[in-house]
């Protein structure tokens, strides 16, 4: 009874860690998702590549993890600005076969370009010695990265909840995802509102990426083999929310933790059954609104 | 200026459809011409040149139902691998007859495309892109745990052929693979051109084009996907059960992610929605792909990449899209 519990607590406890780790990942495609409709296939490359830029401040320069992780979300952002405005932008009103194709491209030339300046292998995590040790809580020993990482997460995640529901470009923004043209036809600058909340999400996605390094390796096929994650993520919790993908996150997340715990024979096969089914319950997520 | 004109309009792709001229042109047996050349004029290709027939088949199968029926699909391989899968398992356990492995591994995809596609298919978007993915991904998963059957990782080998007619042997030049893929192909072109040019394709254009004005005219439009979706799952089996006859072994990655978006992309390159996009495609991305890609394996995904950006922002309807538009442009300048 006594393991059981213990097994049942480790597995609630990585599975909500690596649920965190995709949440922050995956919350920018929902907005971008919800805001402008764009299939944006390519998001786990901004992942990647926050990773590799947290990485190599670390590994090379020498900076402490919470720099390197700030110098991940500013670059990436920044890189992030320049694609939607070069790229990103002439698509919007393109079909979906166009933009899924888009980003797909935009996948392939990435992992190209990270295969070439790091190579295949997966890039070594260097903890700091405050993130590698044991955390006791109620006689149970935690490990202190994984507990770090819950903790920063809803850090964030409490902020985006701040961001959107309590300042006034959350209130741009959720009018813009309810109603786009109405938003602009009040004076909501719809276009730049896209691009800051664009950068935000991809930003947020190399602090996912960077912090879940030692979760989710950081290597040059990352933004394919984690991809359908992402998509499952946004597509169960709905899209333009940010509670559906937070619920979702967390479902799959232990949910995955405790497949491969108890039924590793199986792989991911739960995981891609119960998506369909969701889906087919609720085409539109577990928290989006019907079409 | 007209003498161009005049070759470009001889060898313009059409782009098809009910209302077109449905007689075959000349210049639809090209491909085929070509292909006879070069099984006599260069017999050291002909194993590439099957693989590159199997996936002109599996082209044109995904072309009916993304380029016709406007099904966004990221999980084609699943009909593919089940085809091959089917095909692989039926010859090492029960007959190595290779026409009966073909009909059986056409029928498995087809009922696993009609239960899918019935399943599917009253989804849109961004759901229904998911949907596709996880199926495909499931097919994987199964694929790849269920050893006994399939052989898991290491793939299923021990496969040996009967030979075709029990005439034929399949050599170890690839003469008879070649010729066996050449003519399903062939005869999978002819379908596909017989479906694209009837009113049933008509109206798969115009679920393409606008579902809801279709279902407001009083078209079936789920019923019509689900059954352009069954079909094309049927043709993409054969192309499967085609690589498995001619490869005898039967790998995982039929089933993988990777080979979807190649085979998507092939058809992007080609051009989407065009009927010669799939045989045009496929040609040019394996050739150059075994030209380049063992040379420089990281610039050839990068160079692939960069080509798909290019060809969504700038030539959406691909290399025949490209013809297309020049054509115009010369019979412009004619004053047509």
């Amino acid at each position: 009874m006594e393991a059981l519990l213990g097994q049942l607590v480790s597995v609630a406890f990585h599975g909500t860690a690596y649920g965190m780790i995709l949440y922050v990942i995956s919350v920018g495609l929902s907005v971008t998702m919800g805001l402008m409709g764009f299939a944006n296939l390519a998001h786990g490359v901004f992942a990647m590549a926050g990773g590799y830029v947290m990485l190599s401040m670390m590994n090379a320069y020498g900076l402490p993890f919470p720099l390197a992780l700030a110098i991940a979300f500013v670059a990436v952002a920044l890189g992030s600005i320049v694609l939607e405005r070069l790229l990103y932008a002439r698509l919007y009103a393109a079909g979906e076969l166009a933009q899924v194709l888009f980003t797909i491209g935009l996948i392939l030339m990435s992992i190209a370009v990270a295969r070439l300046i790091y190579g295949t292998l997966q890039q070594p995590v260097n903890l700091p010695d405050y993130m590698k040790g044991q955390f006791h809580l109620l006689g149970r020993d935690f490990p202190a990265y994984r507990v770090i990482v819950i903790l920063f997460s809803l850090t964030l995640v409490m902020l985006l909840w701040f961001g959107v529901e309590r300042t006034r470009w959350g209130a741009m923004l959720r009018a813009a995802v309810d109603n786009r043209a109405m938003a602009q036809s009040i004076g909501i600058n719809t276009s730049k509102l896209f691009t800051l909340t664009f950068a935000l999400g991809s930003g947020l996605a190399a602090i996912g990426g960077g912090m879940g390094a030692e979760l989710i390796a950081i290597q040059p096929t990352y933004p394919f083999e984690h991809l359908v994650f992402f998509l499952i993520v946004v597509a169960i919790g709905g899209m333009g929310t940010l509670r559906g993908p937070f619920v979702a996150a967390l479902l799959i997340g232990v949910t995955d933790t405790a497949c491969k715990y108890w039924l590793p024979q199986f792989g991911a096969f739960f995981i891609y059954a119960a998506t369909i089914a969701i889906l087919l319950w609720r085409p539109a997520g577990l928290f989006g609104k019907a079409a | 200026m007209t003498i161009a004109a005049r070759l470009l309009s001889r060898l313009a792709p059409h782009a098809g459809g009910y209302i077109a001229d449905a007689r075959i042109r000349p210049i639809e047996y090209l491909p085929w011409v070509v292909a006879i050349i070069i099984y006599v004029a260069a017999p050291e290709y002909l194993p590439l040149g099957s693989y590159i027939l199997i996936l002109m088949l599996f082209a044109l199968s995904l072309d009916l139902i993304l380029g016709y029926g406007g099904i966004i699909t990221l999980g084609h391989t699943a009909y593919f691998g089940i085809g091959a899968y089917s095909a692989g398992i039926l010859a090492k356990f029960v007959t190595a007859e290779p026409f009966t492995g073909l009909v059986v591994a056409a029928v498995c995809a087809g009922v696993f495309g009609l239960i899918t596609g019935a399943v599917i298919l009253r989804t849109t978007g961004l759901t229904l892109l998911m949907l596709t993915l996880a199926i495909t991904s499931i097919c994987y998963e199964v694929a790849n745990k269920a050893n006994d059957w399939t052989g898991g990782a290491d793939g299923l080998s021990g496969i040996t052929m009967n030979p075709v007619f029990g005439q034929f042997r399949f050599d170890m030049f690839g003469n008879t693979a070649y010729l066996y893929s050449l003519v399903f192909l062939i005869l999978g072109w002819w379908i596909v051109r017989r479906i694209v040019y009837s009113p049933f394709g008509a109206s798969l254009a115009g679920i393409r084009e606008n579902p809801v004005r279709m279902h407001a005219i009083g078209a079936p439009v789920y019923g019509r996907l689900v059954v352009v979706y069954t079909i094309s799952a049927m043709i993409a089996g054969v192309a499967g059960a085609l690589l498995t006859h001619t490869t005898q072994f039967v790998g995982l990655k039929v089933l993988g992610f990777e080979l979807s978006g190649d085979l998507v992309v092939m058809l992007i390159l080609g051009g989407v929605g065009r009927l010669y996009g799939a045989i045009v495609g496929p040609l040019i991305y394996l050739v150059a792909q075994d030209l380049l890609a063992k040379q420089y394996p990281e610039y050839w995904y990068f160079w692939i990449g960069a080509l798909l950006v290019v060809i969504v922002l700038f030539a959406r309807g691909g290399l025949l899209g490209i013809v297309d538009a020049l054509r115009a442009r010369f019979e412009k300048a004619r004053g047509r």
